[in-house]
């Protein structure tokens, strides 16, 4: 057989490309989520960063392929290494019982087929505005009305998607699985890789758990904070009212325009 | 009671007031046990109720003293594997409520003991769970898959007649520890039993990190790694999933960090057989 291709089906193959677009797709996490605490810091921040991220042009286009790649990667690897494990014990045993496996480690399918339904709903709303078609068109009001409307207004966007109180419980029914999986996935990674000894067992156990809860933390900021009144189209803490005079004004033409 | 023979024992046990005689105390189980008459029937969990039984007999030793009166019944013993009864041979293959050899840590099925339950209690006795570990009858399983994956690697191609002079090949002390605690691993299969995915990669790993740590081992070290994995594979066990219940029953404690050795000198291995071939000998 073709060495590859017999290392592809293998199921320590299989392991190592889960463990790597796993790593992929982590760094993707905590990068999305340092972008959207950016929130905090009012509309100017985030549109420009928005509007950063746009220029990348073609390099957006690579990022985007190649995570879509991992993504699919390590759903197709995860659940032909399911459908091995479950075929490896036909006869349950009558009496189950474990010694120390942890919860989020044997609801590793479940919790990930959760998230990606979860992504799938991320993705129609905030990227492709099929959600909630209204907010999703958002602009800034235009500095020169000759050049038409201003920066797209993500600002806005997501303050008025999570002032929907569904939205905002299943994103963070969304995260909090998201970051279940992910207390199990991280240190699994290094097992996988054949990185992990004795030395850095502990260290990699609380790093897991403690990347996790951060995760969990950031993402969860971002809604609660909207359903609290702490984020409003007016309101951010960090960012100076100065800086964006036209942060009340961008939202009467936006409503205007969506009009 | 500290006898070695089983069978003598248990039949004075069957004499009511036998076990007070000894100065011991005497015990009551319902247990859940099964039965299965060959590979081919189906089997199915079945009740006995057992009392009179000394506090000091081993588990394997209480079933000896069920299966006396099964037979002094005129039914069928239950058939299950014992062999040293000194926890060194990994013969035995019990999984006892749910925990391959009972859950007392680092022993075999054989060690543990009656005293470690309490009285009254119900018991299940199941045999190892897993596709490549067919049920013969009862609770005896076929290990034979395990003896597939050593004939795939396990060994070391050496030269036979006179043996070199055993100081001229220098092993390091660390290389020599690790190189035992791998080689530590009886094959009892209990690693499987316990993985929710009846995964043999503590086996495996183990029986290839005790060969690759060794100097002796070096000469066949990827193709070791290549053959035992596609073997493993090629049996039907399934993946690990890094729970590490394999290691938490392994009655010798043997460590998921050679699973981890064995991740990577498998990925390097097959990197090798990608840019340099190793050969026909991997297939």
């Amino acid at each position: 057989m073709n060495p590859i291709l017999a290392f592809y089906r293998s199921s320590i193959g299989r392991k190592w490309v889960v463990a790597i677009t796993g790593l992929v797709l982590f760094g993707f996490v905590i990068g999305h989520m340092l972008g959207n605490l950016q929130m905090f810091w009012g509309p100017d921040q985030i549109n420009s960063y928005a509007v950063h991220l746009r220029d990348l042009g073609p390099l957006l286009w690579i990022v985007r392929i190649v995570l879509l790649t991992c993504f699919v990667l390590h759903i197709q690897c995860t659940i032909a290494l399911a459908r091995a494990n479950r075929a490896a014990r036909p006869e349950k045993y009558a009496y189950y019982a474990t010694k120390q496996a942890s919860k989020a480690s044997r609801t590793m399918i479940v919790s990930g087929l959760i998230v990606l339904s979860f992504v799938l709903f991320h993705l129609m709303h905030f990227t492709f505005g099929w959600i909630d078609a209204r907010n999703a068109n958002l602009h800034e009001a235009a500095q020169d009305p000759l050049l038409g409307p201003g920066r797209h207004d993500v600002y806005r966007m997501v303050i008025a998607g999570f002032n929907h109180w569904p939205v905002s419980f299943f994103y963070l029914l969304g995260i909090g699985l998201l970051c279940w999986h992910l207390s199990h996935g991280f240190a699994s990674v290094f097992q996988t890789l054949g990185l992990r000894n004795h030395r850095v067992e502990g260290f990699l156990r609380w790093t897991s758990g403690g990347l996790a809860a951060l995760v969990f933390l950031g993402y969860c900021a971002i809604p609660l904070a909207v359903m609290t009144g702490i984020l409003t189209d007016t309101n951010h803490p960090f960012g100076t009212p100065e800086q964006h005079p036209d942060a009340g004004h961008g939202a009467k033409t936006a409503a205007a325009v969506a009009r | 009671m500290t006898s070695t023979n089983g069978h003598s024992q248990t039949l004075e046990t069957d004499q009511p007031g036998a076990a007070q005689r000894h100065g011991g105390k005497v015990m009551r189980f319902h247990l859940k046990i099964w039965r299965q008459a060959n590979p081919q029937s189906a089997g199915r969990m079945v009740d006995y109720e057992i009392d009179n039984v000394p506090t000091a007999a081993s588990f394997l030793e209480m079933l000896d003293i069920l299966n006396e009166r099964l037979v002094a019944r005129g039914e069928d013993p239950i058939e299950h594997d014992s062999d040293c009864r000194e926890g060194i041979c990994g013969t035995c293959s019990l999984t006892i409520n749910g925990i391959p050899h009972g859950g007392q840590r680092g022993s075999a099925t054989c060690q543990l003991h009656m005293r470690t339950f309490r009285d009254g209690d119900t018991i299940y006795v199941e045999p190892w769970r897993a596709r490549p570990f067919p049920v013969i009858k009862d609770l005896v399983i076929d290990r034979a898959a395990f003896d597939r994956i050593i004939q795939a690697g396990g060994f070391i191609t050496a030269r036979t007649g006179s043996a070199p002079e055993a100081n001229a090949l220098p092993v390091p002390k660390v290389a020599a520890d690790l190189a035992m605690d791998a080689a530590a691993c009886i094959g009892c299969g209990a690693c499987v039993a316990a993985c929710k995915n009846s995964s043999a990669m503590l086996f495996t790993a183990a029986k290839i990190a005790h060969l690759n740590y060794l100097p002796q081992g070096q000469a066949e070290k990827d193709t070791r790694v290549l053959n035992m994995v596609r073997q493993m594979d090629k049996e039907g066990f399934g993946g690990c999933t890094n729970q590490y219940e394999c290691s938490a029953v392994c009655p010798k404690e043997i460590d998921a960090a050679f699973i981890a050795k064995m991740n990577r000198e498998y990925a390097l291995a097959s990197l090798k057989d990608i840019t340099t071939g190793l050969g026909s000998a991997v297939d």
